[in-house]
């Protein structure tokens, strides 16, 4: 029973972070209908100028306390994201705004190998960890542990969630994104600056990967230039899962994938008589990638059919 | 009119020729200017070709973005590997491994297609991309508690394709000639490139051919009048896993070492650049995007280094990484500027333009 219980809480970490990271996905498919492949490697810089603004700071020999030393390096980090975000429409699907589908999706990748080799340049291939700054005390609910920092995660993630779907339902900004949604045309003829909308989509998302990237480096205690790729195509996963275009669903569908992936990879090797380990832990992802978008392809909350895409 | 068509056959026929020719001599002319390694990657030239006309077949053709292709090759490679090599003993001839492999890849492409039939454009890509990693990850991990694959440490001393007693992976002498592998193997990849060629070349002015133009163009319409979407999605799938296979198996007896790294995400990614920036369903564009994008890297990793050492006297960017942000940045610039590739068939090109004002 307590595995179980450490399963879930091990997931509802890891499903946070994807759910925040999900929720880049999601705005940005729901506004422009398209996947932003580079969003993984938004997420990686992230975590990165975090590390390299909290190793200056130490090495110039400032001694401030671990999060005050992790909250500056955010503050850096999601300026720098938002930054990049921006640029990211501009060059790769500004342009392209109209064309094949085809031709954004393959920018959007050359894009992401453009940033990791960037990364390779400024980071190097090697893994870079985490400074320890951060307590890593446990604390034990029902004989499960979880640490302080991963329950912080999971409160920050759902805090900063909820004022985001607050934000996109009480603000103008917000109501000119969902006007966007709707139909971008109409949008603008009603005085919505879409490119504007955009723009701040973008923005918005890429500052969540920034907050993202650090949570993933700090639980793992290390960042590296490809980290992107695998938490963004799960991130992408939960976005479907929850039905792409819709926020809540983001949530629900990142939560919900990483509970399925720690159960499935704490109980597999019990289940196929140690056949399968947990090594193949990545592949849940997957399959729910697969089953989801075979039987039930608008998600669990989306209304909208996938023949759109 | 009928004159005129009788004078066009033959002078296609002798450019056909011209070009036999050509392609026959160039490994000699190659081999003795620059040296055998780049008589090798000639060879692989040749198999990324039959790669890249593979997934012409699904994205160009069929108009079915595909994220995922590398599996196929990996499907096609681990079967010739696995059935002929020390690993488990077995040691089978290449005329039974590497159809075995093509037939196994066609199962994949089936198995594959048919839960995803129902997917479009980005849908579809992500869900091949998550196959192609399935794959990748059961191949990786697939050495215990039952070894099958030899996880990652891969599978080593796989035999060449043998002609009776002639081996492709060793030196043949003839009259005091001593040719290298890489020759040998050169004209045995020449031969299989032909055929896929011209199987890609009859399929595309066939019935089925044009079903796919159908189906890419509007699937609705395409089933209005008649065509079975399924069927044809499926056949799709099926031969471009069918080219993947082949070239797959080749691969196995030509490398004679395989391992999963050999079948990432960034290969699907490259074949599929080369069928992108040579041009979408034109099968001479799709050979110059294949040739351009395999002979390139290996030139750039020849030129990179020397240059920086020249002008700045140091290694500044270390040369693999000059090489894959390059390749990156005309992915981009390519979409940007040319959406349509190199070269591209004159329909597909019509298609793009459309889209734009559309």
């Amino acid at each position: 029973m307590d595995i179980f219980l450490q399963q879930i809480l091990n997931g509802l970490v890891l499903g946070s972070i994807y759910a925040l990271i999900a929720l880049g996905y999601t705005m940005v498919y729901g506004i422009m209908g398209l996947i932003n492949f580079a969003h993984g490697e938004v997420v990686m810089v992230g975590a990165m100028v975090t590390i390299t603004v909290i190793s200056t700071l130490m090495g110039a020999g400032i001694a401030l306390p671990g999060p005050l030393l992790v909250l500056i390096g955010l503050m850096v980090a999601i300026p720098a994201c938002m930054l990049l975000g921006f640029t990211i429409e501009r060059v790769a699907y500004r342009p392209l705004r109209g064309a094949p589908r085809l031709a954004p999706l393959i920018t959007a990748i050359g894009l992401s190998i453009v940033l990791q080799q960037l990364a390779i340049l400024i980071w190097g291939r090697n893994y870079i960890s985490f400074p320890q700054i951060l307590s890593h005390d446990t604390i034990s609910i029902m004989g499960a542990s979880i640490t302080e920092l991963q329950l912080i995660i999971v409160v920050l993630c759902l805090a900063i969630m909820g004022g985001l779907l607050l934000m996109v339902e009480k603000t103008k900004l917000g109501r000119a994104m969902r006007a966007t949604s709707q139909n971008p045309a109409v949008a603008g003829l009603m005085g919505v600056n879409v490119n504007t909308v955009i723009s701040a989509t973008f923005m918005i998302g890429s500052g969540l990967g920034a907050i993202a990237g650090v949570m993933v480096a700090t639980n793992y205690d290390q960042a590296h230039y490809y980290m992107g790729f695998l938490i963004g195509l799960k991130a992408f996963t939960a976005a479907v899962l929850g039905g792409i275009g819709n926020l809540a669903g983001a949530v629900a569908g990142g939560i919900l994938l990483g509970i399925i992936e720690s159960l499935g990879a704490g109980y597999i090797g019990g289940l196929t008589g140690g056949f399968l380990g947990s090594h193949y832990q990545d592949i849940f992802a997957f399959m729910v990638l697969i089953l989801v978008l075979i039987f039930r392809p608008s998600g669990l909350m989306g209304e909208k059919v996938a023949d759109r895409a | 009119m009928a004159i005129a068509g009788k004078f066009d056959t033959n002078k296609k026929l002798g450019l056909f020729l011209a070009l036999g020719v050509v392609m026959a001599i160039l490994p000699i002319l190659i081999g003795s200017a620059f040296g055998n390694s780049w008589v090798r990657t000639l060879d692989f030239a040749l198999l990324y070709i039959m790669l890249a006309l593979g997934l012409n077949i699904v994205v160009g053709f069929a108009g079915l973005l595909d994220l995922g292709f590398i599996a196929f090759y990996a499907v096609g490679a681990y079967t010739y590997a696995l059935l002929g090599s020390p690993h488990f003993g077995i040691h089978l001839p290449f005329y039974i491994t590497i159809p075995l492999g093509a037939l196994f890849a066609m199962m994949f492409g089936v198995l594959l297609g048919t839960p995803v039939l129902r997917l479009k454009g980005d849908y579809l890509a992500i869900v091949t991309l998550g196959f192609g990693e399935i794959i990748r990850i059961f191949v990786n991990n697939l050495n215990a508690p039952v070894n099958i694959t030899n996880g990652p440490q891969g599978i080593n001393l796989i035999d060449p394709v043998q002609f009776g007693g002639v081996s492709l992976g060793k030196p043949l002498e003839i009259a005091g000639l001593s040719i290298n592998p890489v020759y040998l193997y050169y004209y045995f990849f020449l031969i299989l490139t032909v055929l896929v060629v011209l199987m890609c070349w009859r399929l595309q002015h066939s019935r089925i051919g044009r079903a796919w133009v159908a189906l890419r163009e509007n699937d609705i319409a395409a089933a209005a009048m008649g065509i079975n979407i399924r069927n044809i999605k499926l056949l799709a799938f099926a031969l471009g896993a069918l080219s993947g296979g082949v070239a797959g198996g080749l691969f196995a007896s030509f490398q004679g070492f395989i391992s999963p790294e050999s079948f990432g995400l960034l290969e699907s990614i490259m074949i599929l650049a080369m069928v992108v920036l040579g041009g979408m369903g034109n099968i001479p564009g799709v050979i110059l995007g294949a040739v351009l994008l395999s002979v390139a890297p290996e030139f750039l990793r020849d030129v990179i280094g020397p240059v920086q050492m020249a002008t700045f006297g140091r290694m500044i960017i270390d040369p693999e990484n000059a090489r894959m942000l390059l390749f990156g940045l005309a992915m981009v610039l390519m979409m940007l500027i040319r959406p349509e590739g190199i070269w591209p068939s004159k329909r597909r090109q019509a298609e793009f333009k459309d889209a734009k004002k559309g």
